[in-house]
């Protein structure tokens, strides 16, 4: 135990000054602040190495002639709209990790981010005006999203058969071994508690989904190199699709207990009633909300942490700053550790909670 | 970009007082009555997320322009 702990922190300790030694090469003037915003973004290739080893994830844009498709190599590393791929008679160009139509000509603040004939610049805040086609290309979140699939279907089925054969005699075995204890976790301190005894069995799946997801991929954007260091569960979108599943799942189980508790709080005078349903209507949407927000900033702050503390090293341009901002990293890095699980327990606890209030059944007048 | 940063700093102090009195008194409680250790540490943390999202959506608020 104690080697594998120690393990890890070399892992840490090696992976993140690879990591700073990427972000060296290609910056005269060293702006923290873009490094960091840089790193915790979606990104349409994997730097493994700086740019010196770089995976392309290939493109894939529903445009006004329709579908087409390249790599990512045809930008060659290029994010600032300088670099134009042209296919099917369309010109496209990649800024800040978005693609956008371009044309070949410079605009007035010397920027290619045009779009044909329409509109020429950049609006006050910088923000590209430009058309953008659809796109639904693999990115790194994508690529990440479905290698967390692929492991956890691995792991959950392997354990899932073996309590179908007759090796089963009430000692777990294999991927049973690790799954199991969780499982139970989850339904025991979880759902039973929250939701109830009868009618919490319903919502494992869900709830088991959800955490084991969660958790596995907070695990998996802690850890800073290929195929993993995708930040996906700091990705407001993906966070969102997860809170809007407990949203639809709390609001179609919710029964006539719980609708009269919003609309028509029992046991409260009239006139409160009337001004305390909108407040309650307000409160459906802002829970949901909450869990979205809460993983989002929880984990991309993490992240933002860890390297803003490598990026010191940079900003005193001094080894000498090393040791402490590796020490920090460190010491950042294993409270992320106990992050990752508890914004996975929590983001499940309190779904859990939801679905306990929409079941719940009318007892007695309050 | 000034005042933002002072409301994200007031959110701050706000949940680290909410926290931090979620938290002494949850440490008092389980000193008093150890054997509800569980049930209090649960509680605690769904009191502490609650909290932590009233301060994110004030950071959040904060951080729009």
């Amino acid at each position: 135990m104690k080697r594998f702990i120690l393990s890890i922190l070399t892992l840490l300790f090696t992976v993140n000054l690879a990591l700073a030694s990427g972000g060296e090469k290609h910056s005269e003037e060293f702006n923290p602040t873009e490094t960091a915003m840089h790193h915790v973004k979606d990104s349409h290739q994997f730097d493994i190495w700086g740019h010196d080893l770089t995976i392309h994830l290939p493109i894939i844009l529903w445009t006004e002639n329709g579908l087409v498709t390249f790599s990512s190599k045809e930008f060659h590393g290029d994010d600032s709209g300088e670099v134009i791929v042209e296919k099917n008679g369309m010109k496209f160009t990649k800024f800040h990790e978005k693609i956008y139509y371009a044309n070949s000509k410079k605009n007035d603040q010397g920027d290619y981010i045009t779009e044909s004939a329409k509109i020429v610049h950049l609006d006050d805040q910088h923000h590209p005006i430009n058309k953008k086609p659809w796109d639904f290309s693999i990115t790194k979140n994508v690529f990440s999203m479905w290698l967390s699939l692929i492991l956890l279907l691995v792991v959950a089925i392997s354990a899932g058969r073996f309590y179908k054969t007759s090796k089963y005699k009430g000692v777990p075995k294999g991927a049973a071994k690790v799954i199991e204890p969780l499982v139970v976790f989850v339904r025991d301190d979880i759902a039973i508690p929250n939701i109830g005894e009868k009618k919490y069995k319903k919502y494992m799946p869900y709830l088991l989904t959800v955490f084991f997801f969660v958790w596995l991929n907070n695990v998996m954007g802690l850890i800073p190199f290929f195929p993993f260091g995708a930040n996906l569960t700091g990705n407001i979108a993906v966070t969102c699709t997860l809170a809007v599943f407990t949203f639809i799942i709390t609001t179609f189980s919710g029964n006539k207990n719980y609708w009269k508790h919003i609309f028509w709080a029992p046991g409260v005078p009239v006139p409160m009633k009337i001004f305390l349903a909108p407040i309650e209507l307000i409160g459906m949407f802002t829970k949901p909300f909450s869990l979205m927000v809460r993983l989002f900033a929880n984990i991309t702050a993490g992240h933002i942490i860890i390297l803003s503390l490598v990026s010191l090293i940079f900003v005193f341009k001094s080894y000498l700053v090393a040791p402490a901002s590796i020490i920090a990293v460190v010491f950042i890095s294993v409270i992320e550790i106990l992050v990752t699980a508890l914004q996975a327990y929590i983001f499940t606890t309190l779904s859990a909670l939801y679905f306990g209030m929409a079941t719940e059944e009318h007892h007695e007048e309050h | 970009m000034g005042i933002s940063v002072i409301g994200a700093g007031l959110a701050a102090i706000g949940a680290g007082l909410g926290i931090g009195l979620i938290g002494g008194k949850a440490m008092e409680a389980i000193a008093r009555q150890p054997e509800a250790q569980g049930k209090i540490q649960s509680s605690a943390l769904i009191l502490a997320a609650l909290i932590e999202a009233v301060a994110l959506f004030a950071i959040v608020v904060s951080l729009i322009k």
